[in-house]
């Protein structure tokens, strides 16, 4: 990595930056420098302010307290176009693409190249889309719209867009999260490229080998604030790692040890066209198991399907032995199934409504009398689930949109516990919740797996994965590719299923 | 559209792009073709059925039916596609046409041109206000343009206060307006043609205009790109209003009596031609064009029925049918697109 001698100021730097969201508060006193001709990684566990950090680098959000610096000089991003001036390119999570639009305009809005009339050129535009898509070494048709294009492609896109933008600061959140391996390393080496030209990058990943592989420095944070920055060469995985978690891995997932008991859940040869197929497992009594997997494998359709919500075409799913008809969530219900669903704001929770009426919102007819639900009928079987899960609440009248994320999840959860099941779904159970909640929620499932409940847990964080199934199944692509008890699984064969590729087994 | 061919570097293995970039294309412009295969169909027909639909006085009353609506309906479209909607616009165009009556009656001596811009920019002067508020306090169009269809109606009847505007009280100059032809196609109507043909030019050539169907394709995604998305979705409500304005000066210039109920209930029939037309509702997607057939082929229809000797009463149940079979069809081209383009460029 080149270096150079007369420090100049750094392109663009985070001074004790601070922002809360009501009373969440997402960063305090983070400070972050970003160099030229380096790249630097971010990391830290989901939740702990990457995304709101990588949102004020942006000029989405306005940080609280601190301030930002751009060549040594503080300025202020009141909206995305003066990061964008300051030569700040984001590529976010989700890409943030015109489904609607063509895919040169997707990358040239705002800024198309003008004719003296100061109509759009579209050849050049053309051109110089095809330009940068040669130069990135990918065939993506200037003209086809955006709407269709795989994940992997967006990105690209995006980063295209970065390219012609002559970005000088290039921040890419969780880029690799849904891409393969061959277009992870394409990705690379255009990263390099850049940096060798004199780029500053952040790179946010949470796959460690791409971190160390790519990386010059790592700052790790850890509940909003900056925990550490070195060079990456004198770091390795489990300093990072303890430095993330901020405690040892081992606590962290209170797995209890539990007896697998009779079979509950037995699913062969599901399939939907185009999204799953052929998935077929069991869960017995008492088990955790793992879906693990890329965003995009199918994950969270199978156990759409299988709670009724979206139709398959082909398999068969029993319960306790007993067959279960598709297509009715109320029959899965009756069967004993409960789904807390990867969205809980959308999905999971009426956000406006009170977090009593949410939490006894699945046994609506048991608790009423003559047709009528009363408040207070309400306010008791919410109380008697919000205390074992330590819900921590105002009053159960207010509305559940006042709770932190970790505290709407047990709502989530008490309201399909109330129902009583044999076999529950969990979708991403801990996203967005900060470490101290997710322990809590992760001791629950455990303690409930311990109780005879069969869970099923799809989960895209790792170390959750391993640390609490008692197996894994992996999907690559809508089918199931390996399934790992849980003395086999580790990050690697975990991470080598997930990305569709051989077991090491069988490379040597 | 343009015709460039493909860049002279070499090009990663790979489908050649220009045909699939030339299918997509073509797709969308079936939509329009479609709708003015309809209308030429249409006439021909009824041309068919009975010579005299096509005779001069024929023609011009199907140019001159069509004029408004269209008018309207390419103010609209800009409002659709940024994924809002303006019910107001029949108020509007009612507010402008008594507006520019009344300043005509009040001074006689008014320049025409002075008074027509008068029109324009109260239509403006509204849109701009709907615009505001829908920017500013978030609330969905639907209901705030709901609320201004009655308040600039209610406004209208206040001032008409019963009466209305004779085009006696008008200057002759500005009524020959509405029966001038320029190359056979009355004035009114060649106004709409090139209403229709430069913002046309400018939604598909300008940043501005592109930007508009970004804001409708994915507002947060247009505010990430540093579009001032609150802008120009105002000045899509203003340039909305403007033209509502301008469909008033046009209707008060043909028809010469005014009261405070011109363009009542208008604001259906344009959304309806709009989406004919194919300009979407869920917004990003149409062009002003596709509005202004859509506008054209109503007023066709309206104009053809008693020519089939079918009952008036029928026409609603025609236009309802029209706009249903017109989102069917988009959402057949949607589904066929999303098909044939899922795959994306990179393999299994």
């Amino acid at each position: 990595m080149p270096q150079q001698s007369p420090p100049a100021p750094p392109p663009l730097e985070l001074v004790r930056v601070a922002k809360s969201f009501g009373s969440v508060r997402a960063l305090r006193g983070m400070s972050l420098e970003l160099r030229s001709g380096e790249i630097h990684a971010l990391v830290g566990e989901n939740g702990a302010g990457k995304s709101t950090l990588v949102k004020t680098i942006a000029g989405v959000h306005r940080p609280d307290a601190g301030w930002i610096q751009a060549d040594g000089a503080p300025v202020t991003f009141t909206r995305p176009a003066d990061a964008q001036r300051a030569g700040v390119a984001v590529i976010h999570q989700e890409p943030t693409l015109f489904p609607d639009l063509s895919v040169a305009e997707n990358i040239f809005i705002g800024r198309q190249p003008r004719t003296r009339l100061r109509t759009i050129d579209r050849a050049r535009m053309r051109r110089e889309t095809d330009e940068v898509f040669t130069r990135l070494g990918v065939p993506v048709d200037p003209d086809r719209p955006a709407r269709g294009l795989s994940i992997a492609d967006q990105q690209l896109v995006e980063i295209a867009k970065a390219l012609t933008r002559q970005a000088r600061v290039l921040v890419m959140d969780e880029p690799t999260a849904a891409l393969s391996s061959v277009e992870a390393e394409r990705l690379f080496t255009v990263a390099r490229t850049l940096r060798d030209q004199g780029v500053a990058l952040l790179f946010i990943s949470h796959r460690f080998d791409e971190v160390f592989a790519l990386c010059d420095r790592i700052t790790v944070v850890r509940d909003g604030a900056f925990v550490s920055c070195d060079p990456a060469a004198d770091l390795d995985v489990d300093t990072v790692v303890q430095r993330m978690v901020g405690r040892e891995v081992e606590t962290l997932y209170p797995k209890q040890e539990t007896e697998a008991g009779h079979t509950l859940l037995e699913v062969e040869g599901l399939t939907r066209h185009g999204v799953f197929e052929d998935i077929g497992f069991t869960v017995r009594s008492g088990e955790i198991v793992a879906l693990a997997g890329l965003v995009g494998a199918g994950r969270s359709e199978v156990v759409r399907a299988l709670f009724g919500v979206d139709r398959y075409d082909a398999g068969s799913v029993r319960v306790d032995g007993v067959p279960l008809a598709q297509g009715s969530p109320k029959a899965a219900m009756a069967a004993g199934l409960a789904l807390v669903p990867e969205d809980r704001r959308e999905q999971g929770l009426v956000m406006e409504s009170s977090i009593a009426r949410n939490a006894t919102s699945t046994r609506r007819s048991a608790l009423s009398r003559l047709g009528l639900l009363s408040s207070r009928a309400e306010d008791e079987a919410c109380r008697s689930w919000g205390e074992p899960l330590q819900l921590k609440y105002g009053r159960l009248t207010d509305p559940v949109s006042t709770l932190s994320g970790g505290n709407q999840q047990k709502v989530v959860l008490a309201k399909w516990l109330a129902t009583g099941p044999s076999v529950l779904f969990v979708d991403e159970p801990t996203r967005g919740i900060d470490v101290g909640t997710k322990a809590e929620v992760h001791r629950l499932l455990s303690a409930l797996a311990a109780d005879g409940l069969a869970v099923v847990m799809v989960s895209s964080e790792l170390p959750e994965v391993l640390g609490m199934a008692d197996r894994v199944l992996v999907m690559h692509e809508g089918r199931i590719t390996a399934e790992l008890d849980r003395d086999e699984a580790d990050e690697e064969s975990v991470m080598y299923a997930a990305t569709g590729q051989p077991p090491r087994e069988a490379l040597r | 559209m343009t015709t460039t061919t493909a860049p002279t570097g070499a090009r990663p293995e790979g489908p050649p792009p220009e045909q699939g970039a030339g299918r997509a294309r073509r797709r969308r412009q079936v939509r329009e073709l479609g709708v003015l295969l309809a209308v030429v169909l249409l006439i021909a027909g009824t041309w068919f059925q009975n010579p005299g639909f096509l005779s001069q006085q024929g023609v011009r009353d199907l140019f001159l039916g069509a004029t408004v609506l269209s008018v309207l309906a390419v103010g609209q479209a800009l409002v659709l596609i940024t994924k809002n909607v303006d019910l107001s616009v029949g108020s509007v165009m009612g507010l402008s046409a008594f507006g520019t009556a009344s300043l005509f009656a009040a001074f006689p001596e008014i320049p025409v041109p002075l008074a027509m811009a008068a029109g324009v920019g109260i239509g403006a002067l509204c849109g701009l206000a709907n615009g505001v508020l829908v920017a500013t306090v978030q609330v969905p169009a639907l209901v705030v343009t709901l609320g201004t269809l009655y308040a600039y109606r209610g406004l209208g009847h206040w001032w008409a206060d019963g009466g209305q505007v004779n085009a006696h009280q008008m200057p002759e100059s500005f009524l020959a307006l509405g029966r001038i032809s320029v190359l056979g196609v009355p004035l009114p109507a060649a106004v709409a043609v090139v209403v229709v043909v430069a913002f046309g030019f400018y939604l598909s050539r300008y940043r501005s205009g592109r930007e508009l169907y970004a804001i409708g394709s994915d507002a947060e995604a247009a505010r990430l790109s540093g579009i001032s998305v609150g802008r120009r979705v105002v000045a899509a409500f203003a340039a909305n209003g403007a033209l509502a304005g301008l469909a008033g000066v046009l209707f008060t210039a043909r028809y010469g009596t005014v009261d405070s109920t011109a363009g009542f209930g208008m604001e259906l029939e344009v959304v309806a031609a709009a989406v004919v037309g194919g300009v979407a509702i869920a917004g990003g997607v149409g062009t002003v064009y596709g509005a202004a057939l859509g506008a054209v082929l109503l007023t066709t229809i309206t104009a053809a029925l008693p020519i089939w000797q079918i009952d008036q009463f029928w026409h609603q149940a025609v236009v309802g049918a029209l706009i249903l079979s017109a989102i069917g069809l988009d959402r057949l081209l949607a589904l066929r697109n999303a098909r044939k383009l899922g795959g994306g460029t990179h393999g299994p």
